[in-house]
């Protein structure tokens, strides 16, 4: 298992349970309900870290090597998942996924962004950080879900658009910024759910849902806490400040109205329970399906203008 | 011996400049020095090497409104610290020095009027707020420029100069890429032209929003436009850039601008193009 500096408490625990049930104890040994305490002990501990999770614990849990990635969940919580590759023009970025599938028979086109999990293959996802083709493999699957009147999930994941030197030359900025565009009149529904890191355009460049939803231990804003930091702090040191001030944990993007909710995650985080977690993100994802497939296409592209124009929080009672 | 050396001596970090003070003015690059004066005149391009300085909305809005009458259109809205950001100083005070060194309210001013006798609206960054960035504020001006112009019918001109989303306004600065887009969207239905003039610098969110999505995408020379910087992308791949990169030429020449307009000759170019977009030249069809 892999702990994070915070979660050093409970690993210490975890490992004294480990040490004692290798030993073999004997039936009605004082040792048994020892162990059992422990196990309490570590629950409780566990609990009470997690209720109390400061900003920049979130981000640590959202870039956790073992959380469940977009793969992960389209395995947990869809049926006959056919994936479709490449943007027509290009290449296939495989940083984003996607394909048709259903979920509780309900036929969806569900995209998301993807990182590796070891060496190889977070270097084949190139981290998660797409290039153009990406966002162009996305909109290009929008709008066949569009055409089959299909409704689009997206899941975020992703540390940033990938910021490099052919990216830029293909047009980084126009395809996030045409992704935009079309996504705002797309006329099928659109549910955002944020699985993971959520950074800037990177991630809104497939994220502009009728719902948007974070899971309980994500981040989404503007600029990393650490790029925060070396700007405005001049030195990466104060990140934890940064990731305070940003505001960007779900409860923070609830109060500010940017989301319509938070899909709790199970105790110790979303890796620790794959199946429990892909079951609170299935729970919210059929109950928004629900709700917007009863909309028509103009309600819907109404709906999703209304919503990201009235985003945004300034004083008009003059300078 | 340097550990780390620039390779070529062509290679010049530009970081923008606020129009400069003082008489005798040095130009970038070539290090020549022009008066003050010769540069106002002349929308502040060096006559001789044709170097852009940066130019404030005030400036743009007198090169290209007819006798420089216009008239500005919501004005008054200022930022509300949302988010009561404090980094090394307050969000707040930073906010209030800004309004007071430049006596504008945020980054972006919004103006109606006729150019060359056609009617603009003409929406207008400036960099020198906050590096020109985008919070709430200039997301909203940019919206309510859009809605204006779609409901009077009147062709939109964006001028961009702008490091990015505004950080210290978070996830809503992030949200005003989706604001903007999805106004642009409603434009785009409507038929109502969109020219997108992307000055040095144009950059990150801005760049990922409504300044790539012009029905027109024009830039200055040598303005550097792009989503991240340059600096960011030197540390990603480990090398240098090639010359030129970023540049609104090299843009040009990928395929992203519709092409490069000086600054003394944008009010005649964007005439030329309107006048045959409103039909101006078109003889009624004889029988």
């Amino acid at each position: 298992m892999n702990y994070l500096d915070f979660e050093k408490p409970i690993a210490d625990l975890e490992k004294k349970i480990e040490e004692l049930n290798a030993i073999r104890i004997p039936e009605n040994d004082v040792l048994r309900p020892e162990i059992e305490r422990l196990q309490q002990r570590v629950h409780e501990l566990r609990v009470s870290i997690f209720s109390n999770l400061t900003p920049w614990q979130r981000v640590q849990l959202a870039r956790h090597p073992e959380r469940p990635y977009t793969l992960d969940y389209i395995y947990k919580i869809c049926e006959h998942f056919s994936e479709l590759h490449g943007d027509r023009k290009m290449s296939d970025d495989k940083a984003v996924v996607g394909g048709f599938a259903t979920i509780d028979g309900i036929s969806v086109m569900i995209i998301g962004q993807q990182k590796g999990r070891d060496t190889k293959s977070r270097q084949y996802r190139n981290f998660g950080m797409s290039n153009p083709e990406g966002y162009r493999k996305a909109l290009r699957l929008m709008k066949l879900a569009e055409k089959f009147d299909i409704p689009v999930i997206t899941l975020l994941d992703t540390p940033g658009a990938f910021p490099g030197l052919e990216a830029e030359e293909r047009g980084q900025a126009e395809a996030i910024a045409e992704n935009l565009r079309e996504m705002a009149v797309l006329k099928v529904p659109i549910v955002t759910v944020v699985i993971g890191e959520g950074a800037s355009g990177g991630a809104l460049g497939i994220g502009m849902g009728n719902e948007v939803y974070m899971m309980e231990n994500t981040w989404y804003s503007v600029i990393s806490p650490e790029s925060c930091s070396s700007i405005l702090w001049k030195t990466w040191e104060y990140k934890e400040q940064a990731a305070e001030a940003l505001k960007l944990t779900a409860a923070d993007l609830m109060n500010l109205k940017i989301i319509d909710g938070i899909i709790p995650e199970p105790v110790g985080g979303a890796h620790r329970d794959y199946d429990g977690a892909a079951a609170a993100l299935k729970k919210q994802l059929l109950e928004s399906l629900r709700r917007l497939k009863k909309m028509s296409a103009q309600e819907l592209v109404d709906q999703r203008i209304d919503k990201y124009s009235n985003m945004g929080v300034v004083d008009e009672t003059g300078a | 011996m340097s550990w780390f050396k620039r390779k070529g001596s062509n290679i010049v970090t530009e970081t923008p400049k606020d129009m400069p003070e003082g008489v005798w003015v040095k130009v970038p690059v070539t290090g020549e020095t022009v008066h003050r004066r010769e540069l106002e005149e002349n929308a502040w391009v060096c006559p001789v090497s044709g170097y852009h300085f940066s130019m404030d909305s005030k400036g743009y809005f007198d090169l290209l409104f007819d006798s420089q009458e216009y008239t500005e259109l919501f004005s008054g809205i200022v930022s509300a610290d949302p988010l009561s950001f404090t980094d090394r100083k307050p969000y707040a005070d930073r906010l209030k020095e800004m309004q007071k060194k430049t006596g504008l309210e945020d980054a972006a001013r919004v103006a109606v009027g006729k150019s060359r006798r056609n009617d603009m609206v003409v929406a207008c960054m400036d960099f020198r707020f906050i590096g020109g960035s985008m919070g709430s504020v200039v997301g909203e001006k940019i919206a309510r420029a859009i809605d204006y112009a779609r409901e009077h019918k009147i062709p939109l001109l964006i001028i961009s100069q702008s490091g990015g989303a505004r950080m210290m306004e978070g996830v809503l600065s992030l949200m005003q890429l989706a604001k903007t887009s999805a106004k642009l969207a409603q434009l785009s239905e409507a038929g109502v032209p969109f020219i997108s003039l992307m000055t040095n610098p144009t950059t990150g969110g801005v760049t990922a929003s409504y300044a790539m999505l012009g029905d027109f995408n024009l830039g200055e020379p040598g303005a550097l436009i792009g989503f991240a910087g340059p600096r960011v992308i030197r540390q990603t791949i480990g090398r240098d850039l090639p010359e030129g990169f970023q540049t609104a030429e090299y843009l040009l020449e990928h395929g992203f601008l519709d092409f490069i307009v000086p600054r003394t000759q944008l009010k005649s170019r964007l005439a030329k193009l309107l006048n045959v977009l409103n039909k101006k030249y078109e003889q009624p069809l004889q029988d």
